[in-house]
């Protein structure tokens, strides 16, 4: 079975000072699964993200990607891997255009990032891979708009665009909903969904929106205070009265 | 979507065509200009003020490449150094050394000759620019090692104190036998065709082939795979990370290419004045490099052009009208600049440009309808 782990943390622990914000935890990551992440705010979700992704060096523990140790590979180098990573705080290029964006991370995987004398233009491959790309996020009619004067919901599509255009196996989304009305979040699940089924990639979703994460993960797991409360599937963990009283409150003991 | 594409790429080809064929008069113009000047004026090529023009534009050409390799690391890069005259000042140095204390021996009992030409002129040249090459490239490297860890204002300070480490090297009296120390190096000597004072014209062209030449590589870069992800360093230096660029990486292109330009710059800064002096590599150097972008437009390269083309200017008339105290008649002014045009002279035009056409057209339109307006009523 260790043969379908793609990601596997053991024992990761992250220090601030005395205020130890994810603690001793270790999950590992079926392959081709959605995998969610919940719990309350302050449950340690995004640090646990930032060990993952390599933006913070973890106080204790390691993680493994494939079967290889990462712990201490820098970000640009996991990224080369194949771990993709979206943000809960937008974060894209903003005074550059919406294609631009998209094709600069299309280009970080190829050959052609010394070439100083060459025209970007004559690499069509790059500029194809992007315009592909915004197609599936839904942005194609704001190819050339600067990318600071998008909505904020299509920001966060830029955001999944920029990610996907870097072709990863892994994908780790950080709260891809964040921010976002209630209307405009299907149309984003879909993209998530479409992303993730159609090309049987992994994905870790960190979520807040109970509904998405029960309709869309294959595995949740619960963090509370920095340690694993729960990991199931997900009409187990609506009916599990540990996580219940932590971080569903009542809605979802009505509900089951 | 293909046509679409092919339309935006269409676009492009007429909007760069444009731009191309604005720059084109300009290059002529720059090419002429000793001549009409001679004509208009009657005054020799090598005489009076045809001769002190070209000088005057000697320095703009010069400091224009300044200006644009600074641009490269703050305006497309996002990187603010406050040492960038230390790759201008090391390229000036190198230069004047080496033809000071270096070459003289080696010509003087050494001849190359191709048949009966002699090129130990050219040949010591070359090998003198290559060595301002070297220079450059490890002036860059040390700069780009500052920004591995450092960023912000911790980073410029350090790199403002690397800058007056080099100010305070070539002023060190300990060295006062080649540098001249405060001094500086004085008389450096030139081959006679590239003299300014005897043949200035011939050091008017080859500043101004090394301005085009500069320009169109460093426009080139900008457009590239490389170059882009520069510009992407200066947006995003987080997100950069993430989809799998190294910043140091790129950080140090930057470094490395901005000091080559800066370099030769001023090598070349160096036989116009047969010159080195610690003002060179001072910091006050690089703030005009600073002032010069800001004026016309950072990550703009015309823009840098065009800003060294005005201080060049304004620093000459300023100077018969006000007298030594013309800067402070120009900060006025620089402030005014800042605030009216906040993305430099070429930036703002850039931003602004789609306004101005819409409003125009407005005009147009209002102005037609009252002329039909009027040729109904007298109907």
């Amino acid at each position: 079975m260790t043969k379908d782990i793609i990601l596997e943390a053991k024992s990761l622990t992250k220090a601030f000072g005395s205020l130890v914000a994810v603690d001793d935890v270790s999950i590992a990551i079926q392959a081709k699964t959605m995998h969610a992440i919940i719990g309350p705010n302050g449950a340690g979700k995004t640090t646990l993200f930032n060990l993952l992704s390599g933006v913070l060096p973890p106080t204790k523990g390691e993680v493994f990607y494939k079967g290889e140790n990462i712990t201490s590979l820098p970000p640009y180098k996991r990224a080369h891997l194949g771990i993709g990573r979206s943000y809960q705080i937008t974060n894209i290029f903003p005074n550059l255009s919406v294609i631009e964006n998209v094709r600069l991370a299309a280009q970080a995987k190829g050959k052609d990032n010394f070439k100083l004398f060459r025209k970007v233009d004559d690499f069509h491959e790059y500029v194809n891979k992007a315009y592909e790309v915004i197609g599936i996020v839904d942005l194609a009619g704001r190819a050339n708009d600067f990318a600071r004067d998008l909505t904020h919901g299509e920001k966060r599509k830029l955001e999944l665009g920029i990610m996907l255009a870097c072709d990863p196996e892994l994908l780790l989304f950080d709260e891809p909903t964040a921010g976002m009305s209630s209307d405009q979040v299907p149309e984003l699940i879909s993209i998530i969904n479409q992303i993730v089924q159609q090309r049987e990639r992994t994905a870790i979703l960190v979520e807040h929106r109970m509904d998405v994460v029960m309709s869309i993960s294959d595995v949740v797991t619960v963090m509370n205070q920095g340690r694993i409360l729960a990991e199931g599937a997900p009409s187990d963990i609506a009916n599990n009265q540990q996580v219940q009283t932590a971080y569903l409150g009542d809605l979802y003991g009505e509900l089951a | 979507m293909v046509n679409r594409r092919d339309a935006i790429k269409k676009n492009k080809l007429v909007s760069s065509m444009k731009g191309e064929g604005t720059l084109l008069v300009l290059l002529v113009v720059l090419i002429l200009f000793p001549f009409v000047m001679s004509f208009i004026t009657g005054t020799g090529m090598n005489e009076g003020v045809t001769k002190f023009w070209q000088g005057q534009l000697i320095i703009f050409f010069i400091m224009a490449v300044f200006a644009m390799s600074y641009d490269l690391l703050m305006g497309f890069g996002g990187i603010l150094s406050f040492g960038h005259a230390a790759s201008f000042g090391g390229g000036a140095y190198t230069f004047a050394l080496l033809m000071k204390h270096v070459v003289p021996p080696i010509t003087h009992n050494y001849r190359i000759t191709i048949g009966s030409v002699n090129i130990t002129d050219a040949i010591v040249l070359i090998v003198v620019f290559l060595v301002v090459l070297l220079v450059s490239i490890l002036i860059g490297l040390l700069f780009a090692a500052t920004s591995i860890r450092l960023k912000g204002a911790y980073f410029a300070m350090l790199t403002l104190a690397l800058g007056s480490a080099m100010h305070m090297l070539v002023k060190a009296t300990d060295f006062h036998k080649w540098t001249g120390a405060d001094e500086g190096l004085h008389g450096v000597p030139v081959p006679v065709w590239l003299n300014p004072t005897q043949n200035r014209l011939t050091v008017y062209f080859v500043s101004l082939a090394f301005l085009i030449i500069c320009y169109l590589l460093m426009k080139r870069m900008v457009n590239s795979p490389t170059g882009r992800v520069i510009i992407a360093n200066r947006e995003n230096e987080d997100r950069m990370r993430m989809i799998g660029y190294n910043p140091v990486t790129y950080r140090t292109i930057a470094f490395v290419s901005a000091s080559i330009f800066a370099g030769f710059a001023g090598a070349l800064y160096s036989i116009w004045n047969t010159s080195a002096t610690p003002t060179m590599v001072s910091a006050v150097m690089t703030v005009n490099a600073l002032i010069i972008t800001i004026l016309g437009g950072m990550g703009t390269l015309v823009g840098a052009i065009l800003g060294a083309a005005i201080m060049q200017v304004i620093s000459q008339f300023f100077y018969t009208w006000f007298g030594a105290r013309w800067p402070l008649v120009f900060g006025v002014l620089f402030i005014l600049i800042v605030m009216f045009l906040p993305y430099g002279i070429i930036g703002t035009w850039r931003m602004k440009k789609h306004d101005l056409k819409q409003f125009f057209e407005q005009g147009k339109r209002i102005i037609a309808q009252k002329k039909t307006l009027n040729q109904e009523e007298e109907a």
